[in-house]
Formats: C-alpha cells, sequence, structure tokens
C-alpha cells in the first residue's frame, strides 16, 4: 500500500451528497495530490485541477458475472493517469478519488482494481465511502437493491444532509444501516464537512466491535419485499483457522453463492501472533493481510457476512464442516494418498 | 464462474505471503479430492504449479488457483458444487467421523 496509490471510491445512491463530499473534501489541506474521476460534470462542479469525467463503460465477460465486469472506461482512465503522470503531463498525485453514479454497482469498480494485474500493481484501494442521504434513505433502502448494495461493500457509511432530517428518523436509519452492514461505522455529515482522515482509514480498521454485540443475526430493516432478504452475521469461532480449509472452503463458497455473498469481511486466527484480515466483496476477494497483533484482547477469528438469502447456519455448519476435514488432511501423513 | 477471478490473477488470494507452499498445496489437494469424491471428479497436484482435474470419460482439465478449479471441477461433474448442500455437508462429517 505504501508505494502504491490509494483510491477511494465514493459510492450512493442518485443525490445523496457524493459531489457535495468530494468537493469537500478536495478542500482539505491533506487531499491536494488528488486525481478525481467522475461520471458526470457540471451539475455539481468540483473545484479542481484534475478531474475527469469517465463514461460508463463495463466489459461483460463471458461468464456474464456482474460483480467481475470490468470497468472499462476505469481501467482506461486508471491507465492513462499512470501514463500522463509519468511522462509529467500532470501533476504528482498520491491518491484517485472515483466517484461512481448513483444507480451504479461498486462491485465492478472494486473488480477492476483487484483482477486487474497492471492497476493492482499501482493502485490500492484505500477506502470505499458510501452516502446515504438522511432523508429519503430509508426509502431508498426499501425500493432500490442498487442502494442496499451499495451500504453492504461500505468501508465507511455517510449519512449526509443531517441538517435537515429530523434527529429521530437519522438514529433510526443509522441502526437500519448498522444492522445492514456491522463492519462499517456510520457518520453524519453535513455539507460533505468531515475529516478525510474519518474517512480513509476505512481499510485499515479491523472489525468493529460493534458488529459482534448482540449481532450474531442483526438481520437488515425493511419491509421485506426489496432489502429484506440482506442479512448480516458474525462467526465467532473459538478455535484458530487452518488457512488451507478455509481457502478451500471459502473459494467454494463464493464460487456457488458468490452473487448472494455481499461481503465478508474478518479477523482470522490462523495461529500466528495477530490475524489475517479478510476482506471481500461477491467474488472479488482482496489480498488478506497479516497485521502484527491484535487490535484487542479477543484473539478470536470473527468474520462478518452480509448476505443474501443465506442463513449464518448454513454458513456455520459447512465451514465447521471443512475445518474437520482440514484436521483430517494434516493427520494423514504426508505420502499417502487419501480417498 | 469468472474467467476475470481466476485466470487474470497472478496471484490468487488464497496464496498470500506463501501459503500455497508444498505443503499447502498438498493439504489442498487432499481436501478437495474429499469433497469430490461423491461427484465423479478427482484431482492431482502437477508439480507444485497447477491442479489437474480428472473425471470418469478420461477428461481432464489443468487449473492453477481454487477458484477456477471449482468451476471447471462443476463443469465436469455436470451438477452444482454448493458447500452449502446439506447433503455435501453430512457427506464430509460421515467421511470425517
Amino acid at each position: 500500500m505504501a508505494d502504491r496509490l490509494g483510491v477511494v471510491l465514493v459510492t450512493g445512491f442518485l443525490g445523496s451528497g457524493k459531489t457535495t463530499l468530494i468537493s469537500a473534501l478536495l478542500a482539505h489541506p491533506g487531499m491536494g495530490e488528488t486525481a478525481v474521476l467522475v461520471n458526470e460534470l457540471g451539475e455539481a462542479a468540483i473545484d479542481h485541477h484534475l478531474v475527469r469525467r469517465v463514461d460508463e463503460r463495463t466489459v461483460v465477460l463471458g461468464s456474464g458475472c456482474i460483480c467481475c465486469t470490468l470497468r472499462g472506461d476505469l481501467q482506461d482512465e486508471l491507465r492513462d493517469l499512470l501514463a500522463r503522470r509519468a511522462r509529467g503531463e500532470l501533476a504528482p498525485f498520491r491518491r484517485v478519488v472515483i466517484e461512481t453514479t448513483g444507480l451504479a454497482d461498486p462491485a465492478p469498480v472494486l473488480s477492476t482494481l483487484v483482477g486487474e494485474p497492471l492497476l493492482r500493481h499501482h493502485y490500492a484501494v484505500e477506502a470505499v465511502v458510501t452516502t446515504v442521504d438522511a432523508v429519503s434513505g430509508s426509502q431508498t433502502l426499501d425500493r432500490h437493491p442498487e442502494s442496499v448494495k451499495q451500504a453492504a461493500v461500505a468501508d465507511t457509511l455517510l449519512v449526509t444532509k443531517v441538517d435537515t432530517a429530523a434527529p429521530a428518523d437519522i438514529a433510526a436509519l443509522e441502526a437500519r444501516l448498522r444492522a445492514l452492514n456491522p463492519v462499517a461505522p456510520v457518520r453524519q455529515v453535513a455539507f460533505g464537512a468531515i475529516a478525510p482522515d474519518d474517512l480513509l482509514r476505512g481499510r485499515t480498521r479491523a472489525v468493529p466491535a460493534a458488529a459482534l454485540a448482540g449481532g450474531e443475526d442483526a438481520a437488515g430493516h425493511g419491509d421485506g419485499r426489496h432489502a429484506g432478504d440482506v442479512r448480516a452475521f458474525t462467526l465467532v469461532l473459538d478455535e484458530p483457522l487452518d488457512w488451507d480449509a478455509f481457502a478451500v472452503w471459502l473459494t467454494m463458497l463464493l464460487h456457488s453463492r458468490g452473487l448472494d455473498v455481499l461481503r465478508v469481511k474478518g479477523l482470522l486466527d490462523v495461529g500466528a501472533a495477530g490475524p489475517v484480515v479478510l476482506d471481500g466483496v461477491q467474488h472479488v476477494v482482496h489480498r488478506p493481510r497479516h497485521l502484527e497483533a491484535w487490535p484487542d484482547d479477543d484473539h478470536r477469528s470473527r468474520i462478518v457476512f452480509i448476505t443474501r438469502g443465506i442463513e449464518r447456519e448454513a454458513v456455520l455448519a459447512s465451514l465447521e464442516a471443512f475445518a474437520a476435514l482440514g484436521r483430517t488432511a494434516r493427520a494423514t501423513p504426508t505420502g499417502r494418498r487419501s480417498a | 464462474m469468472c474467467p476475470l477471478c481466476g485466470a487474470l490473477l497472478a496471484e490468487h488470494w488464497s496464496d498470500a505471503d506463501g501459503a500455497g507452499a508444498r505443503r499447502g498445496r498438498v493439504l489442498r489437494t487432499r481436501m478437495v479430492r474429499r469433497v469430490l469424491a461423491g461427484f465423479g471428479v478427482t484431482l492431482s497436484d502437477w508439480g507444485g504449479t497447477a491442479y489437474v482435474l480428472h473425471d470418469g470419460k478420461g477428461r481432464a482439465e489443468v487449473v492453477h488457483d481454487l477458484t477456477t478449479l471449482w468451476s471447471e471441477a462443476e463443469r465436469l461433474a455436470g451438477r452444482p458444487l454448493d458447500p452449502l448442500d446439506p447433503a455435501l455437508v453430512a457427506a464430509l462429517r460421515r467421511s470425517d467421523g
């Protein structure tokens, strides 16, 4: 991460305050060396010297898998930024902010950044920030599955326009967002006024303790017709995880159910001094990171899943069966073929 | 399944930090073989650099990581491979019991 350019993805439904947020962020002294990629220019102009417009253009791969769709527009722009930076045609920049359209699925953006070798070499996702309108956000979550997905992939959730909403409504929306995505802190913001540091620690942050507090099966709110089958739950495992068994299991799970695993994020005890940080969105799994130490005294593995129509009990039973498989595999002497 | 997740990735996420070293590959091969036992597909490690899937009809597929492994195995098996399938979970428990 240290020598790669950070990418901040700002997503959120139509009119939820993405542009206002970006404009305010760019005015902050700490955000000076930043390039910006937006879908629309003009409506709410971003006053910045390095703003580029990208047409949303996707490349659907043969599989037709939506989350693995390559965003060809982003590929081109991000490569072009690198080339022009190298030629000295652009002022040096350390970070790129990408604003998605309000209806965009953020997963293909992440897929492009994580799956494309050249981009992965030069860029690293720094934070995914999702804006949610304090007044209309709840209704949007009810009616538009895209907004549920945008909330699920967030590292930080921003409730915007809090100056225009009743405190009780804001509190209800925040509770709903915490249930939907327990791994993302929820913050309030008006006119985009928030310190960059409060947003950019998203990916380095451990799984919040709030994700574990009574959240064993924190079903999302909603009327049950649109977003009601999205739920978040946490698995807490007392025994250290066998990484090889876990990798076999999770790759199979994502192969089979990846479209319905909106998010998987966790701290894993793999028997080392510190945990492994796991973070995935549907079929896209970021490179796991080893931490040197645990963030608190609880050294158990804890994995938060945000799923669509998948029950906690089924996931836990399956993981336990694969963990037992791992123990058996390890107990078999090397050189002996198992059945 | 997605070509992007497998074919274009120089390094699969599960192999981060050398976790896919020889011992790990042996263990993974054993585990996958168990999972696929009821599907008429088997797996072998090919020189520590790739895996080879075989079915009973003599077909073979070379794969380089776990993600592409499952999609190819499913194609050879001709039916879905779902780790949440209660029948598969029960079968794995029996085989470990």
